[in-house]
């Protein structure tokens, strides 16, 4: 493994029942950088961020971070590991029972023993950084979509990890909060110095910010590199998916009978 | 013929095939849960956030029907026993059918369907809005955090519910027998004091009520993380949850009966 290469995945493979989502899989995440994993819905990119934090387990190969094979490790051990980790879950995962003050301090109570006052100094800036200190009093109920994933992202950060996870973060959102979301990804990388897993299908968000990004497709990782080499690239399938093109290798058309015929009954 | 045999067989097959599954799936759930335990009492806060969310809550529920299950048996039992003159047993009959079987059972029915479709319900959004998911994210164990704290906190909760049930039902009677029929103050009680064994009665109860916490509980808890994560799915989940834990609470209720009382 390079300095450089923070999680390594090889070989990956994994099916649910009969279905393969990842076959044979190998990528490198690099350190301290923005990467973007993208792909149609349904290819298994949150799969894959799930399979990074140990959530799954693959049926073959490997997801090394920071050196340690992560499905080889304990539960305790997979817990230590965590902790180094954020994740923004696509739906923002809130505690629903909790205010968004109790929400972004709650891993900073499991985790450490620091005082009243000094918690509510880490989460009032870790709130400033989302743009949402005023928001502390609220409950999951009374916020926006944009603003659950930015209180999820204050939470994700509440204890400094080292790498963020970003699951589908602007889905759904109008521009002015993607704009938002895209700034902030990008500003808490460069000042926190994260390892930023960015899994997208919003192409031109995502590329704006990416230093390195692949391109998922049909379980195999179809296309690699800087944003301006997969611009670049030739694979008609690439083509068709950063630039949204209805018909190409992925036809328009579900598998179906031949259409003449089967209104001719 | 052959056909409708065959899609007979199959259906045996799947229906046989997915109650052994989810059998496999509790038991393994309910394997994970044991050693888990001791944390309930690591973090008493969250404890006494459970037992307040199911049985204070419980409480309107559980003193209501107590009183009127309570005035139905000393008005049945009068009725009966005033033909053999012996009307004034009919504290004693009140105070053994709560204490041995209405008390404990019917507390846990409530508890079912008031506190146990709450926690699969709970549980199933949770697990649909990737709460629990979150919490293994940030290092969390949502065993120690969500399960343990909540099994405990039932069990601690529906025993004491049982005792109030049985004291409300106990009141009740009071006041149907004393107030309404006519029955000798004195001797309603004395009867019952005199009858009302401790370890027989009082004892037994709790211990029913107990047994009936944890089959409930972790009806409850098993069916909200087995649930879909949709909303048909939830919904589903809760019902099993009733519907199971009422069928489970009588049937161990025969058993224990069996045992302590034949």
């Amino acid at each position: 493994m390079t300095t450089e290469t923070v999680i390594r995945i090889e070989n990956l493979r994994f099916q649910r029942g009969d279905r393969v989502i990842f076959d044979d899989v190998t990528l490198d995440i690099p350190e301290g950088k923005i990467t973007a994993i993208m792909g149609p819905s349904g290819t298994g990119k949150t799969t894959l961020l799930k399979l990074i934090a140990g959530q799954l387990v693959p049926d073959s190969g490997s997801v090394t971070v920071y050196d340690k094979n992560v499905h080889k490790l304990s539960r305790s051990q997979l817990y230590v590991l965590r902790s180094r980790m954020g994740m923004l879950f696509q739906s923002g995962a809130l505690l629903t029972d909790l205010n968004v003050f109790e929400n972004v301090a709650f891993p900073i109570r499991e985790h450490t023993d620091l005082p009243e006052d000094l918690i509510e100094l880490i989460v009032k800036l870790k709130l400033q950084a989302v743009g949402l200190r005023g928001a502390l009093e609220l409950m999951p109920s009374e916020l926006s979509g944009g603003m659950s994933r930015r209180v999820a992202l204050a939470r994700a950060i509440a204890l400094d990890p080292d790498m963020v996870f970003y699951d589908e973060p602007f889905v759904g959102q109008d521009p002015i909060t993607m704009g938002i979301l895209v700034s902030l990804i990008k500003k808490l990388n460069q000042s926190l110095k994260l390892t930023s897993v960015v899994v997208s299908h919003d192409v031109k968000e995502v590329l704006s910010i990416a230093d390195f990004a692949c391109v998922i497709s049909e379980g195999r990782i179809v296309a690699q590199g800087t944003p301006e080499e997969l611009l670049a690239s030739d694979s008609e399938y690439v083509k068709q998916f950063l630039r949204g093109l209805p018909d190409g290798p992925v036809p328009f058309h579900y598998p179906a009978t031949d259409y003449i015929e089967d209104l001719s009954c | 013929m052959l056909n409708y045999f065959h899609s007979l067989l199959f259906t045996m097959g799947k229906v046989t095939l997915g109650v052994a599954s989810s059998v496999g799936r509790g038991a393994l759930f309910v394997a994970s849960l044991v050693p888990a335990l001791p944390y309930a009492f690591t973090r008493i806060d969250l404890l006494v956030k459970q037992v307040y969310f199911s049985g204070v809550l419980s409480l309107p529920i559980i003193l209501t029907a107590g009183l009127f299950v309570g005035m139905v048996l000393s008005l049945q039992g009068y009725n009966v026993l005033v033909d053999y003159n012996s009307e004034e047993a009919v504290g004693t009959m009140t105070a053994l059918s709560l204490l041995r079987e209405l008390g404990p059972v019917v507390t846990a029915l409530l508890f079912a369907g008031r506190a146990g479709s709450a926690l699969t319900a709970e549980i199933g959004l949770m697990r649909s809005t990737e709460q629990t998911s979150a919490l293994e994210m940030m290092a969390v164990d949502p065993l120690k955090f969500i399960f343990v704290p909540r099994l405990v906190g039932a069990i601690i909760a529906l025993p004491m519910l049982s005792m109030m049930f049985i004291g409300m039902g106990i009141f009740g009677g009071y006041l149907v027998a004393v107030g309404w029929l006519g029955v000798d103050d004195g001797a309603f009680w004395s009867q019952m004091h005199a009858h009302v064994d401790w370890k027989d009665d009082v004892v037994n109860g709790m211990i029913k009520s107990v047994a009936f916490a944890v089959l409930v509980s972790i009806i409850a808890l098993f069916q909200g993380q087995d649930a879909i994560p949709t909303s048909e799915g939830v919904s589903r989940a809760t019902t099993r949850t009733v519907v199971h834990a009422s069928l489970g609470v009588l049937g161990l209720d025969f058993v224990l009966t069996a045992l302590m009382f034949n």
